[in-house]
């Protein structure tokens, strides 16, 4: 097993890249990061392991825009990501200049995943260690949509999707409650999520909702930390009704 | 036959570029807007070869873009400004573009601008500026009539001044003409001046 991992170009003799899945670990140790679409919302949020003291926050940003109508969280290794995500902006305006449209989150995500593939096959480069969120409105249609990609180059749409650490609690967690939300309900929705994984509070969590009218908007952390006294509120009063213990979350 | 010309004024800055696309003898239309809105504070006002005219701004224009994208904040006037007469100057001796640029832009703290940058990539910060056989009557009506820190209004008033000097004076004048202005609010069109309009069918002129 060990001599088919070297190379990322190299099959192992039962079918595995072994690079890209090693690739896929590093993003499982990556920040836990959640994306949720509604009908006329959609909402990405990250886990925001906890600042050192002496860091400006400010300049560590994880939900990026790509374009007006387009944005992007990743989890995994950032350094990688910002490659990614230099290249996708250029490739964003170099498609507004050569067929005067803005690009589609289905052209773009397409380009993202086939970077992604192209450096499990070439030889002597490392793939990319992340998976992305790509969330955005169709410039035309004005409908949402939030995409998925990984280090293997593969990619699909999703209504709810969560990466990086804890993804599959996040994923159970949306599998269990989501349903068509608007506005406010989706950013709860995802916050919900969030809070599954994370140690709670504002200070924790990065959110950023994009709607067709106002594009990227990052949430403040007041605006987060009334969000989670709003679900806990909701959460007490949902035990109280039940008159059951408690769960632990 | 191409007229572009612009001023700064107090707190805005404006460009004003005749909107005919002519080939030879045969004029493809009279509402061409040369005036390009590089983003929320910049203009880019241009003249020349049009394939060039198209092909260049609109390369700066993404390129300014990406900028943004990629650093969160806009490029100042000035930056634009050098990096346009850069590009210009790496082409100039392989390929050059064939367009005269006027960048009009809004900085917070800086105010209004104008930048005159022609086709083999010289580059002034001006107050006032034009291109094209129009800029002989343009560029000396403002010399007579231009003050700084002008209203809006004196200013268009000068323009329009302009204008008239280019209509009765050039023997192939251009018949229409658009107006754009930056100011803290952003980059958006004032005014058109129109002596003929493009209509389907037969012309009443």
């Amino acid at each position: 097993m060990a001599r088919y991992d070297r190379a990322i170009t190299v099959f192992s003799p039962d079918g595995h890249l072994f690079q890209v899945e090693y690739a896929l670990e590093a993003v499982r140790k990556g920040n836990a990061a959640v994306g949720v679409r509604g009908t006329d919302t959609i909402v990405l949020g990250v886990e925001k392991k906890s600042t050192p003291k002496l860091q400006d926050s400010r300049s560590v940003r994880k939900i990026v825009s790509l374009d007006t109508h387009i944005a992007l969280a990743c989890a995994g290794l950032k350094a990688d990501a910002r490659v990614l995500i230099n290249r996708a902006r250029i490739e964003c305006q170099s498609h507004r200049l050569t067929v005067e449209d803005p690009v589609t989150v289905e052209y773009i995500t397409r380009y993202i995943a086939g970077l992604q593939q192209k450096y499990t096959q070439s030889g002597g480069v490392r793939p990319f260690g992340l998976s992305t969120l790509i969330v955005g409105f169709d410039p035309y249609t004005g409908v949402p949509a939030l995409y998925q990609t990984d280090p293997s180059g593969t990619f699909s749409a999703w209504k709810a999707n969560a990466t990086g650490r804890n993804s599959n609690s996040m994923r159970e967690f949306l599998e269990k409650n989501y349903k068509e939300t608007s506005g406010q309900e989706t950013v709860k929705l995802a916050i919900r999520a969030l809070l599954e994984v994370v140690e709670s509070g504002g200070k924790n969590i990065e959110i950023a909702v994009m709607t067709k009218e106002h594009g990227l908007r990052q949430l403040e952390e007041a605006e987060i930390d009334a969000i989670v006294a709003e679900i806990e509120a909701e959460k007490a009063a949902a035990e109280a009704a039940k008159k059951a213990p408690s769960r632990d979350t | 036959m191409e007229c572009v010309f612009g001023m700064v004024g107090d707190g805005f800055a404006l460009v004003a570029a005749d909107t005919s696309a002519v080939h030879s003898i045969l004029v493809h239309k009279s509402n061409e807007d040369k005036v390009m809105i590089l983003d929320s504070h910049k203009l880019l006002g241009a003249s020349g070869e049009a394939g060039d005219r198209v092909q260049f701004t609109e390369y700066i224009q993404k390129n300014v873009h990406v900028y943004e994208f990629r650093n969160g904040i806009p490029l100042t006037t000035a930056a634009t400004a050098n990096f346009t007469r850069c590009e210009l100057a790496l082409a100039l001796r392989k390929n050059p573009y064939f367009v005269n640029i006027l960048l009009a832009g809004y900085d917070k703290n800086i105010g209004p601008s104008l930048y005159y940058i022609d086709y083999i990539a010289t580059l002034h910060k001006v107050d006032k500026g034009a291109f094209g056989y129009g800029s002989y009557f343009s560029l000396s009506m403002m010399d007579r009539h231009y003050k700084s820190g002008m209203s809006l209004e004196e200013a268009i008033d000068l323009v329009d001044k302009c204008i008239i000097e280019i209509r009765s004076r050039l023997v192939v004048a251009p018949p229409n003409f658009v107006i754009k202005i930056v100011d803290k609010d952003g980059a958006r069109e004032y005014a058109w001046r129109e002596s003929i309009k493009d209509a389907a069918g037969v012309s009443a002129a």
